[in-house]
């Protein structure tokens, strides 16, 4: 019985597969936070923050940009979730990369500076 | 597929940005300051960095009128979708006119993917490669809304016709398509703002 009802309810939403139906006030949400986080992490860098708090900002600035756009304009958000699974995991990868490179670059660096003499 | 070969873009542009930082972390020459190297003096005002935070609202309005064009496609309104893809289109190009722009400048002041006036040699390179792969996207993406826009106005996809390429019947998911792909445009442009331009 529970699987019948459970047809009857989907029977429906798949046939209206004219996919995602969302107003348009969304969209225009998004886009104005969009531009607000813009102009905040355009000012960290007009007035000149510095530092580790010019990295944070610059960084938690991207991020909700990156969720936003993902999340409401590619429609991440009401995807399967094995879908966002697949698509948001592989890139974990690059900042595995990423942190080998660090270490890679210091090396070349400290070798650098102590066979070229160029830090001095 | 789109998101398939997206997952593929994404290492690309990944691996160009690691390139960038690792170059940058290895050097023993100072980085060029990117505030200073892209300001402009508008008006007699020196403003740092401004085409770049233009050209971001350029890209982000148009990521913003092709989440909408999509969803008219959705709702099957051939006009509004049509309109909304020429519009983004025209952001899109005019993105890349303000790029050619930048470049013109910067090559006008002496940067070379071999070396430049203001510090470290690996500036020009990692410059030029990252915007310029970027920019292509761009361009690409800008003749692929014009060529769906072209067939949402004609209303290939009321009537089902079939595609040039393909038996199957074309309907409104190609533009959902297109938005992906030119989403993916403007998400890079948030990592390159980020990692090259503010860093």
């Amino acid at each position: 019985m529970a699987e019948v009802a459970l047809q009857s309810v989907q029977v429906p939403a798949k046939s209206h597969a004219e996919g995602q139906q969302h107003p348009i006030k969304l969209y225009l949400v998004v886009w104005g936070w969009l531009f607000v986080l813009s102009t905040a992490s355009y000012l960290v860098d007009y007035f000149q923050v510095q530092g580790y708090l010019r990295w944070f900002l610059i960084l938690l600035f991207m991020i909700l940009k990156a969720g936003l756009i993902v999340a409401i304009f590619m429609h991440m958000a009401w995807e399967r979730l094995a879908m966002a699974y697949a698509i948001l995991v592989p890139p974990v990868f690059v900042l595995v990369f990423a942190i080998m490179m660090v270490f890679e670059s210091d090396y070349t660096l400290l070798s650098r500076m102590i066979f070229f003499g160029g830090g001095q | 597929m789109m998101w398939i070969f997206l997952l593929s873009d994404t290492f690309i542009f990944g691996c160009f940005l690691l390139s960038y930082m690792t170059a940058r972390m290895s050097t023993t020459v100072p980085w060029p300051n990117p505030s200073e190297v892209f300001a402009l003096t508008i008006a007699g005002h020196h403003i740092p960095l401004i085409l770049i935070a233009i050209m971001t609202f350029v890209l982000i309005s148009s990521s913003g009128t092709m989440a909408m064009a999509v969803n008219f496609g959705y709702r099957r309104d051939r006009v509004k979708t049509a309109i909304l893809m020429l519009v983004t289109a025209a952001f899109g190009a005019m993105f890349v006119g303000m790029q050619a722009f930048e470049w013109t400048k910067l090559i006008m002041e002496g940067v070379r993917p071999w070396g430049n006036p203001w510090g470290a040699e690996q500036f020009g390179a990692s410059f030029f490669m990252i915007t310029g792969f970027h920019g292509t996207h761009v361009t690409i993406g800008v003749i692929f809304l014009l060529i769906i826009a072209r067939k949402v106005w004609r209303g290939d996809f009321d009537r089902e016709r079939r595609g040039f390429f393909t038996s199957r019947k074309g309907n409104y998911e190609i533009v959902e398509i297109t938005g992906l792909y030119w989403h993916f445009v403007d998400l890079v442009w948030v990592f390159i703002f980020a990692f090259f331009y503010l860093w």
